[in-house]
């Protein structure tokens, strides 16, 4: 053994080494690059190797915190703030108009009808509620009711996903769909949590709403949650509306196509005002939107059996991708439906959370959705008799009030009077004082025996703000004579008169 | 105790026509048939006259005496068709006694009415639920073999591999099938393509275990009508017949769901009176005198001041934070909180942080974060901080950890939020919900949430608080504004329902309500521990998850348990995380032992089949060592760790499970 041998050992070795090195694959790249990079420059390599290391070196370092001035603070110093600081109330006090509406609900005894008993013991007309066609003293659909309470208790008990779909349920679906005209329809178990779901089940993050500016809150909701672009138009201003879709056209042009909405109610619930949906459609075709329209208000009212205003303005409700409705209100059931295509149904089945995680509508509503939907198709005189009805109250409060105006279409059987923007001008109110005022003007008139309610407006964190003009709701209803509605009338124009006139 | 008279079975037999699923059982047969025959839904499933016998004899003797099955007949699955120990009390008796059997319709009624709510079978099938005190302890999750892990992973992979290579194909071959997935004629994709892929390709393959429609009260049984598919679940036709199962999937925990009894009753008056619907908002003209009422009867059955109701439990979360908290609140959300939480907290424009579930550390760390760090970016302090938490979560059967959440409440001066969406009812001595489970006062808590779709079987939310609040939030929420009123019939169902578990309606049936559910929660996950499944949350809590794992396991233990004529619900992925797929069973008042053991046997026999029996042990259910020198049940946690300081995992015999179950019920479960 001597320094020979060695020697002869370690190259054998190292020529072991080689080989094997050799035969891994890609080796010949990684020689191929070292020589390349090499140079005759050993300092290029060493830097090279440097930049390796560092890379290693920061691979394997250990994790920060990448948030941006976190005060570092002692468990002592910790301990000193959370004693110090004080956080609000959970709610603030209630603020004086709060305080007035709460104080002045009505509660009634007995059922809602035309005439309805109130806790301080007095019969009055009640102008108050969606009880239109007074379906909820029919006493065919109380049996009705009744029958499917006895075979299907109250609640179902689940979600829609999860064993509640009941045959009633698919059966109003079917019914309204075959109402409206639609291939499908699927329905919610509350009309005012319908549309804030339906909306962001379709429009997400990156898509286009153009949208009314006077839509109801729970559009409004819809659209906040969906966190989409929204683009506003003027209430009801189809020339807007057009602007407005070319410049979101315009604007679009390069980028990646996305979804794209224009959503609006028929009537609408802040104003009563009708939509022209023949001029929507035409824009929503011409700009390749798609159309939400919400027909809360108008489905079971408007048409010649109630189907809505696809029926009143003669528009095929294909058109209309999605159609959002409520059964509660004259249809006297409760929840809301969306109808559409089958896709577009199909979709929300999965995705919108108001279907998938709520329990499903009580069964004995359902049937009465169902029943009623047949009572309309089957009754057009009902339909025209409330909207006679309409016009009979309507005569004796505009144009006839020199106080206020009415906001309503004609067919709408809410009647919405807003004072008249000249004498909120010359009386300087501000919209806490009408408030107040139209409040006083409830109240005398349920002095005088009839029940007439404030249009309830609520602020939101949305903006824009919304600033509805506050208003009168006059809600006609069937089940009284002509005599009647016409002496309600009056008196809600003299009370309107009193209160207002005593105003300086 | 004797068994039988030999001749009951021949009788028994004739008295059930073989897989009958929509006739009933003729009324004029035999009038001795009528005896054995008052079965919760005549349309059984045909059986032998032995398992029949078996069965039948099983629920007559005391608990702990070992009736003699053999593991022969319980090998083919059978509803327990003579239930009714206490209509019957004279079944035991030859039938040439002086005993007179119901009439045709009274066994009709009867029939309908156990088909709803069964009765109880023995007194000793009642618990009462209560926390012992001291720590709350963590629900013990126990883990798979890694063997179970990995192949989950690579089902998904199979799974996922497979839909892509369908899509390519079918994007090129069948392009009318993708249509909406893409841009067509200027128009956006409907929906995109990535977020329908689970959906079209995962989601479809079971889609019969979803949405099943049914019909009738989801009572203690369920009647599902039944369909069946031409194109692989896209859409199904209903071949005109039904099945009644045995419900395990309702959230019916008190067995309110009922259309006969004085709850029925009440609400058919409330609808002649009152008529169908309250066609109006609450803070218009929709506020009758029985909102008041059932809000008066809320606000005292929970333990707070005021309450409001509304008619949609998901919109009364959703609702409610905007009227709570704003921009610069934080909300502090468990991160298994419910959908409409989120939503609602998404509304209100406030902050929202999360915790890991339950995690009262991680809570902690959270807050003094917040507190100290403030708002991000401006550092100004939060105006306040609303933490959120379920009292029983669906998913995970656990409750929320209450005593902790106080403690740190009074450190943290935070607000308390506490959705009792399934405890209200369903937990504590009195079914007043978690606070009750803790015995903790509810001022503790600002704000009591819940459903009364679940334990009441009504529908709507509500929301508790002090006096001040209520007012402030009656003129702040938009549900009181825009939300359509309650119906009157789902109002007097609640309140009725209310009354009987105060005991001012039918005295003593609200008690019996409350301890069979708690003991049928506990029973039957004890049963499900011993025979080795993998169950998680609280030991109290009626929901009851099992643990699956396997994609594929979901619609075959969906399926085999629907053979069994039992319906569940199987949940995975995106309701839970990948891997943990789950079966949850939710157990109602209305169950009886006989159901629980029918249950168990069914889970035992697809457990073996399925290879869903991997526990560790260490979430308890194991076998006692020697069965001679059993210590009192209050001893047996500490006997066992000294006895077997070693976790074996559990695999009891069914037998064993059902004979020794009544007696361990009460023990800590582990």
């Amino acid at each position: 053994m001597d320094i020979q041998e060695t020697q002869r050992l370690l190259s054998e070795y190292l020529h072991e080494l080689a080989n094997l090195f050799h035969r891994l694959p890609g080796s010949a790249i990684f020689l191929r690059y070292v020589k390349s990079s090499y140079q005759n420059d050993p300092i290029r390599s060493a830097v090279e190797l440097f930049l390796f290391l560092f890379a290693v070196r920061y691979l394997l370092a250990p994790k920060y915190s990448t948030k941006p001035n976190v005060v570092q603070l002692s468990d002592d110093e910790v301990d000193d703030l959370v004693d110090e600081w004080t956080p609000e109330p959970l709610v603030s006090k209630p603020s004086a108009l709060e305080e007035m509406e709460v104080e002045k609900r009505a509660v009634i005894v007995g059922p809602i009808g035309p005439k309805s008993k109130l806790s301080n013991g007095r019969t009055v007309m009640n102008f108050g509620s969606y009880n239109f066609y007074n379906f909820n003293t029919n006493e065919s659909l109380k049996e009705k009711a009744i029958q499917t309470l006895r075979n299907y208790g109250v609640g179902p008990c689940g979600p829609r996903g999860f064993y509640g779909t009941q045959d009633v349920h698919m059966k109003t679906e079917a019914d309204v769909a075959a109402h409206l005209g639609t291939a499908a329809c699927i329905i919610y178990a509350q009309a005012f949590s319908t549309v804030p779901s339906v909306i962001p089940a379709f429009s997400k993050r990156g898509d286009i709403i153009v949208a009314d500016k006077g839509v109801s809150y729970a559009i409004r909701k819809g659209i906040q949650i969906s966190r989409s672009m929204v683009r506003w138009y003027e209430h009801n201003d189809m020339e807007d509306l057009e602007r407005v879709l070319a410049k979101v056209t315009m604007e679009q042009a390069r980028k990646p196509l996305t979804r794209r909405f224009i959503i609006t109610e028929s009537l609408f619930e802040s104003y009563g005002d009708m939509v022209d949906l023949p001029k929507i459609i035409e824009l929503k075709l011409k700009y390749k939107f798609r159309l939400i329209l919400d027909e809360t208000w108008s489905f079971g009212v408007l048409g010649r059996t109630g189907r809505g205003i696809t029926e009143h303005q003669n528009v095929d409700a294909a058109e209309v991708d999605m159609i959002v409705g409520s059964l509660a209100g004259p249809l006297i059931a409760g929840g809301g439906f969306c109808a559409g295509s089958e896709e577009i149904v199909h979709h929300q089945r999965i995705s919108a959370a108001a279907y998938t995680f709520s329990a499903a509508l009580p069964a004995l509503l359902s049937t009465t959705a169902s029943a009623t939907i047949n009572l309309l198709q089957n009754g057009p005189e009902t339909v025209s008799q409330l909207r006679e009805y309409t016009k009979i109250m309507r005569a004796q409060l505009y144009p006839r009030s020199d106080w206020v105006y009415c906001s309503s279409a004609p067919e709408n059987p809410i009647i919405i009077l807003p004072i008249k923007p000249e004498v909120v001008a010359s009386k300087r109110l501000n919209i806490q004082d009408q408030q107040f005022l139209l409040q006083d003007i409830v109240d005398e008139c349920l002095a005088n025996g009839v029940l007439i309610t404030r249009l309830k407006a609520l602020d939101d964190n949305f903006e824009p703000k919304q600033v509805i003009p506050p208003a009168l709701k006059v809600c006609v209803t069937l089940g009284l004579t002509k005599k009647e509605i016409e002496k309600a009338g009056t008196t809600i124009r003299h009370a309107i008169t009193k209160v207002l006139s005593k105003r300086k | 105790m004797p068994r039988r008279p030999s001749n009951s079975p021949s009788v028994n037999d004739s008295a059930i026509p073989p897989s009958s699923s929509s006739t009933k059982p003729s009324t004029k047969s035999n009038r001795l048939s009528q005896l054995f025959s008052s079965s919760p839904k005549s349309k059984a499933e045909s059986q032998t006259a032995q398992t029949s016998l078996q069965n039948a004899s099983a629920g007559y003797y005391p608990n702990n005496t070992a009736p003699p099955i053999s593991s022969a007949s319980l090998s083919l699955p059978t509803i327990s068709l003579s239930t009714a120990t206490a209509d019957n009390p004279n079944m035991d008796e030859p039938p040439t006694t002086l005993f007179q059997p119901p009439s045709p319709e009274e066994a009709r009624r009867l029939a309908k009415q156990h088909a709803q709510f069964g009765p109880l079978g023995h007194h000793s099938h009642r618990y009462s639920s209560r926390h012992p005190g001291g720590v709350f302890p963590e629900p013990v999750m126990d883990e798979p073999p890694y063997y179970y892990l990995l192949t989950t992973y690579i089902s998904y992979l199979i799974l996922i591999a497979f839909g892509h290579v369908r899509d390519f194909f079918g994007k090129r071959f069948r392009e009318e099938n993708y249509r909406h997935l893409k841009p067509r004629n200027g128009y956006g994709a409907l929906n995109s393509d990535f977020d329908n892929f689970y959906v079209r390709r995962l989601k479809l393959r079971i889609n019969d275990c979803f949405e099943r429609p049914v019909t009738g009260v989801p009572g203690r049984y369920i009647t599902l009508i039944d369909r069946a598919t031409n194109d692989h679940n896209k859409h199904f036709y209903f071949t005109g017949t039904t099945t009644d199962t045995l419900n395990l999937s309702s959230y019916n925990y008190l067995g309110f769901a009922q259309s006969e009894g004085p709850c029925a009753d009440l609400a058919e008056e409330s609808i002649r009176k009152y008529g169908v619907s309250t066609p109006s908002t609450r803070a218009e003209s929709g506020t009758h005198d029985i909102h008041q009422e059932v809000e008066d009867l809320v606000a005292r059955f929970v333990g707070k001041e005021s309450s409001m109701v509304f008619s949609m439990g998901f919109g009364t979360n959703a609702n409610i934070f905007p009227a709570l908290v704003s921009k610069g609140c934080l909300i502090i959300s468990d991160e298994l909180n419910h959908a409409s939480i989120r939503f609602g907290a998404r509304l209100s424009g406030a902050s929202i942080g999360m915790f890991k579930h339950n995690d009262m550390r991680d809570l902690e760390n959270k807050l003094r974060d917040a507190i100290t760090q403030g708002q991000p970016r401006t550092h100004r302090p939060w105006k306040k901080i609303l933490v959120v938490v379920e009292g029983l979560y669906s998913m995970e059967g656990s409750m929320c950890n209450l005593p902790g959440l106080v403690t740190l409440k009074r450190r943290y001066k935070f607000h308390l939020f506490v959705d009792e969406a399934h405890s209200i009812g369903a937990i504590g001595p009195r079914g007043r919900g978690v606070c009750d489970y803790f015995s903790i006062d509810t001022s503790e808590v600002d704000i009591l949430m819940g459903t009364l779709t679940k334990s009441f079987g009504a529908n709507g939310g509500y929301i508790a608080a002090d006096k001040p609040i209520i007012d402030k939030l009656r003129a702040t929420n938009s549900g009181v504004i825009y939300g359509e009123s309650p119906a009157p019939a789902v109002l007097i169902q609640i309140s009725s329902a209310l009354r009987i578990i105060n005991g001012e309606i039918m005295p003593g049936q609200g008690e019996e309500r409350l301890q069979r559910l708690a003991f049928n929660s506990r029973y039957l996950r004890l049963g499900l521990k011993r025979l080795g499944f993998i169950v998680y949350g609280h030991d109290d809590s009626p929901i009851i998850p099992i643990l699956l794992f396997n994609p594929a396991k979901m619609p075959a233990f969906s399926h085999e348990m629907l053979r069994r004529k039992i319906s569940v619900v199987v949940v995975g992925y995106p309701a839970t995380p990948l891997v943990s797929s789950r079966a949850r069973f939710c157990v109602s008042a209305a169950h009886t032992k006989e159901d629980l053991d029918r249950i168990l046997t069914a889970c035992d026999e697809i457990g073996n089949v399925l290879q869903l029996k991997f526990s560790t042990g260490i979430a308890g259910g194991a076998f006692p060592e020697n069965e001679e020198v059993t210590p009192p049940p209050e001893m047996e946690k500490e006997w066992r760790r000294k006895r077997a300081p070693r976790i074996i995992p559990p695999r009891w015999r069914i037998e064993d499970v059902i004979r020794r179950g009544v007696q361990d019920v009460k023990a800590p479960l582990y």
